[in-house]
């Protein structure tokens, strides 16, 4: 009997590695979220500004919650600027903010997006903010250093300066993590890709292109979801 | 105490802080295939480790090797408490490889990626321990 117990015990332990392992890959599977197809802009306020790139029509709508201080956010802009390139005006991209409490100037920098939005700079702003995030992130006061990205963009200084203090802009960041919380949205990047979550083992530049792609062969035009 | 109950209670010992192990990497690889890893919810620096290229060989995820490692530290130090005697030398391999592989991500955590990951440390520091116990273990000749 003696003989056969350490082949026992080491088959009991890969059996419970395995259940468990199984368990917590369930209990860990994010679940897949939708934006409901009767959601639309207008349902949400005065406050709601959508910042958009691409034709109202496109076959296909990306919409990313997320966070400049991000690290994850930061790696998928560049390639998502890049889809945009490559699917012309089969695609347009929608951001919103979800500025996670644990990092300590996604607020701000999320504030100062909006700022530069009420001079009609948002997307070039956001695409500063990811690019020198390594730089402003560990910044002890980044408000200086906003302002030198302001600066650089050619925006008034001391509007923009105004517009972040301003409860317009607050109020849009509010509406968009609003929105996040009535979704489900609890980490970032979360990416939806015509209405329907992206799993978050395909965010990266191959995984978000397959799901473009099912999206523009499944060819259902949506305008109005987000 | 004789050398042989001692032999025992090293192997003994060795499969206890495999199993450690086990449960670290088998964590670590669910997260991996989740994809968990890869947004923004927890800490920045274990994102910078496990996101990194240097987590996955071949796209297999480091931690699922991690786990066939442990796993096999566990087997063969089970059957050598058990006095298999061929089970030692792949122990002593085992625990030896995965020794080296420690250096090499911890060379990469702290000179590369400059970024430490909690859990990769915890699995460091219980294959040092390891390698310790196979060094203690005392010669069956």
């Amino acid at each position: 009997m003696k003989r056969y117990l350490p082949f026992f015990i080491v088959g009991t332990v890969a059996l419970v590695t395995l259940a468990s392992g199984a368990l917590l890959y369930r209990a860990k599977r994010l679940p897949a979220l939708a934006i409901p197809e009767n959601s639309t802009t207008s349902a949400m306020g005065g406050t709601e500004m959508l910042h958009v790139r691409g034709r109202a029509d496109a076959l296909v709508t990306l919409v990313e919650f997320g966070d400049f201080q991000c690290p994850p956010c930061a790696n998928l802009s560049d390639p998502i600027n890049q889809l945009e390139r490559d699917y012309r005006s089969r695609l347009r991209v929608v951001f919103r903010h979800f500025p996670l409490a644990n990092h300590q100037h996604a607020r701000e920098a999320a504030l100062a997006s909006e700022a530069a939005g009420l001079q009609g700079r948002f997307w070039e702003m956001h695409d500063l903010l990811y690019r020198e995030q390594s730089v402003w992130s560990k910044a002890p006061d980044v408000r200086i250093l906003f302002n030198a990205y302001a600066g650089m963009l050619g925006l008034n200084i001391d509007r923009f300066k105004k517009d972040m203090e301003s409860e317009e802009a607050k109020a849009r960041v509010a509406s968009d993590e609003q929105k996040a919380g009535a979704l489900g949205v609890r980490t970032t990047p979360t990416i939806f890709v015509n209405n329907h979550q992206v799993s978050p083992a395909y965010l990266n530049p191959a995984g978000l292109r397959g799901s473009i792609d099912t999206a523009l062969r499944a060819r259902t035009p949506v305008s109005s979801t987000q | 105490m004789n050398t042989s109950r001692f032999r025992i209670i090293l192997y003994t010992l060795a499969a206890i802080v495999s199993l450690a192990g086990l449960a670290d990497a088998t964590y670590l690889t669910v997260q991996a295939l989740t994809g968990e890893t890869l947004v923004c919810g927890g800490s920045p620096d274990c994102f910078r480790v496990l996101g990194s290229s240097y987590a996955r060989v071949a796209g297999i995820p480091v931690a699922a090797f991690g786990t066939l490692a442990y796993f096999g530290v566990f087997s063969f130090a089970m059957f050598a408490a058990f006095g298999y005697a061929r089970a030692r030398a792949f122990l002593t391999l085992t625990v030896g490889t995965m020794f080296l592989a420690t250096l090499w991500l911890l060379y990469v955590q702290a000179f590369v990626l400059h970024a430490f990951c909690r859990y990769c440390l915890f699995s460091a520091a219980l294959v040092f321990g390891l390698s310790a116990i196979a060094v203690l273990v005392p010669s069956s000749r």
